[in-house]
């Protein structure tokens, strides 16, 4: 399938690929919030993971991700929309705009929505760990 | 020696039109050109003497008498004439009724044949679906074990084509004749590469295609016996009575011609070619297994076709394997470009994973895949799956010892 300009340029060269620690250290950090969605047999997983910085706002983030090009430009977008933002900034990234500006085709726009659950999914995560109520309103799959 | 990209890698799916047999059929279209229904004058007697040099090239390649062989469109065509054809033609009870015959065939056999299948279980027959065991592999036991009395019609590929395994067929074969029933087998990924004698390996109505063997694509044959025992079908396409009755419609001559010529060119190279494809085929395997961990080939490790293999890389997604390698030509085994998300049903009825089956590839050579060209892919492939895993968390987790089977996943 032909992929557009800007997905196969974020898979050649992600942004922010990595973790801030094994998963055992990230869980016990309060500053880190993870999201991980997907699932393997579905062909896609999605790790995505900020870090908050003192005054709430998101100052680094990082991606992992099994999944097609367009999953992984997705994620990597993903990444550098989060960064600098304050949490209810990233809250509101809809996958509808990650869909617009990769020029997703319909068959891809999962691979938006699991974005966007996975910023849901790590903003919710810190939110928790840090006492914070958690935003319940997750995508209807 | 400079390497021309893309290479290609999919002879699987399709191959090269073999330059000496584009050159025979190119006088069909043109000089050649009449209609070997016609009768009554040279143009159809020139025609009809080139079709029947090509069923003898054809016949040849499998150990078939001429008046054995049908042309057809291709192997989807043979498959649904041999399949419903046979059906109709020993079905117990008319059209109407239940009850009307079984069938038995496997659950990761080409599409060409399980929707045949499928169709007749509407109409009243009842069919039996071998699950396969781990290594693609059908036995004459397992065909044995799911005979009924009404048993109509065994229908059993020759060799797999995703993975590559090559299933009893002489066994099977054996097993059919001393219960008199019909058995067919889709050959599309054997004949032309394997030595093939439909009487010493025991098999009733063989497919062919004709692009699988660097022929023309749009043409195949069905081998439909005539001789202990004597095999009788209905026909599906029904018109001008052409190929005794069986397939009506003024024949193909351009790729009759073409599909004989490149039967004929299989029967000479056959034994170089095997033997030259699987070393290569070794050679793949053995490079890309010592390189990387959490490998799996897939299929049986000695019963494969020479020159194909299939392998699940482990924590890594097909699709993004294949963009990474797009200057190799090669099939994946995740589905994720259709929008079913549904990995292959092939390698999902062996009992691989989800997981692993959506991180295969498809690697099939053929008559002009050289050394460099697989060592090439081979570096390629290793490259991206390392590069893949550095982006895959489930790779982590892997080395972080978690068992990602473990996870309780949000499937969406």
């Amino acid at each position: 399938m032909a992929y557009s300009d800007k997905v196969i340029e974020h898979y050649e060269r992600p942004r922010n690929v990595g973790t801030f620690g094994t998963q055992k250290e990230i869980k016990e950090r309060r500053d880190i919030g993870v999201g991980l969605v997907g699932a393997p047999e579905c062909g896609d997983v999605m790790q995505l993971q900020i870090k908050v910085d003192d005054s709430g706002r998101i100052e680094d983030a990082k991606f992992k991700c099994f999944g097609c090009g367009s999953a992984i430009a997705s994620s990597s977008l993903a990444t550098e929309w989060l960064k600098g933002k304050t949490l209810d900034e990233g809250l509101s990234i809809k996958n509808t705009q990650i869909v617009e500006e990769l020029s997703l085709p319909p068959v891809k726009i999962h691979c938006s929505v699991l974005a966007e659950d996975a910023i849901r999914a790590a903003i919710n995560d810190y939110k928790t760990k840090n006492g914070i109520t958690a935003d319940t309103k997750a995508h209807a799959h | 020696m400079t390497i021309k990209l893309p290479i290609y890698l999919d002879h699987a799916a399709t191959t090269r039109t073999d330059p000496r047999v584009v050159e025979a059929v190119l006088p069909m279209f043109t000089e050649n050109f009449g209609n070997p229904g016609s009768r009554n004058h040279s143009f159809g007697w020139r025609a009809e003497e080139a079709v029947e040099t090509a069923r003898r090239q054809v016949a040849d390649l499998l150990g078939a008498e001429p008046k054995e062989i049908v042309f057809t469109s291709g192997a989807t065509e043979s498959n649904n004439l041999a399949i419903k054809g046979a059906a109709y033609m020993y079905a117990k009870k008319p059209a109407g009724e239940t009850g009307r015959g079984h069938i038995i065939t496997a659950m990761h056999e080409h599409k060409a044949v399980l929707d045949p299948c499928k169709r007749l279980q509407k109409e009243g027959f009842d069919v039996t679906y071998l699950q396969p065991q781990r290594d693609g592999l059908i036995t004459r036991a397992m065909v044995e074990a799911a005979m009924r009395e009404d048993t109509i019609l065994v229908s059993i590929m020759w060799a797999n084509n995703e993975i590559g395994t090559i299933n009893e067929i002489p066994e099977i074969g054996a097993l059919c004749h001393e219960r008199n029933v019909v058995f067919h087998t889709d050959a599309t990924q054997w004949v032309g590469k394997m030595p093939t004698d439909v009487n010493r390996d025991n098999v009733d109505l063989l497919s062919l295609s004709g692009h699988k063997i660097y022929g023309p694509k749009g043409v195949g044959a069905l081998y439909v016996r005539r001789r202990r025992p004597r095999v009788r079908l209905t026909a599906i396409q029904e018109g001008g009575g052409q190929e005794r009755g069986l397939r009506s419609g003024t024949l193909n001559v351009p790729g009759i011609v073409g599909l004989g010529k490149a039967c004929e060119l299989c029967a000479q190279e056959m034994d170089n070619e095997r033997d030259r494809l699987l070393a290569l085929r070794k050679h793949i395997e053995e490079k890309v297994t010592t390189a990387l961990d959490v490998v799996q080939i897939n299929g049986h490790p000695d019963k494969r076709l020479p020159h194909l293999t299939n392998i699940s890389f482990g924590f890594v997604e097909g699709e993004s394997l294949m963009m990474a390698t797009k200057e190799i030509a090669m099939s994946s085994g995740s589905a994720c470009t259709s929008a079913s998300l549904e990995p292959s049903y092939v390698l999902k009825s062996l009992g691989i994973g989800d997981d692993l089956a959506h991180s295969s590839l498809r690697i099939s050579m053929g008559r002009w895949t050289t050394k460099e060209e697989v060592d090439y892919a081979a570096d390629k492939i290793i490259e991206a799956v390392r590069k893949l895993r550095d982006l895959s968390p489930l790779y982590d987790m892997h080395n972080e010892g978690i068992d990602i089977t473990k996870i309780e996943w949000q499937a969406h």
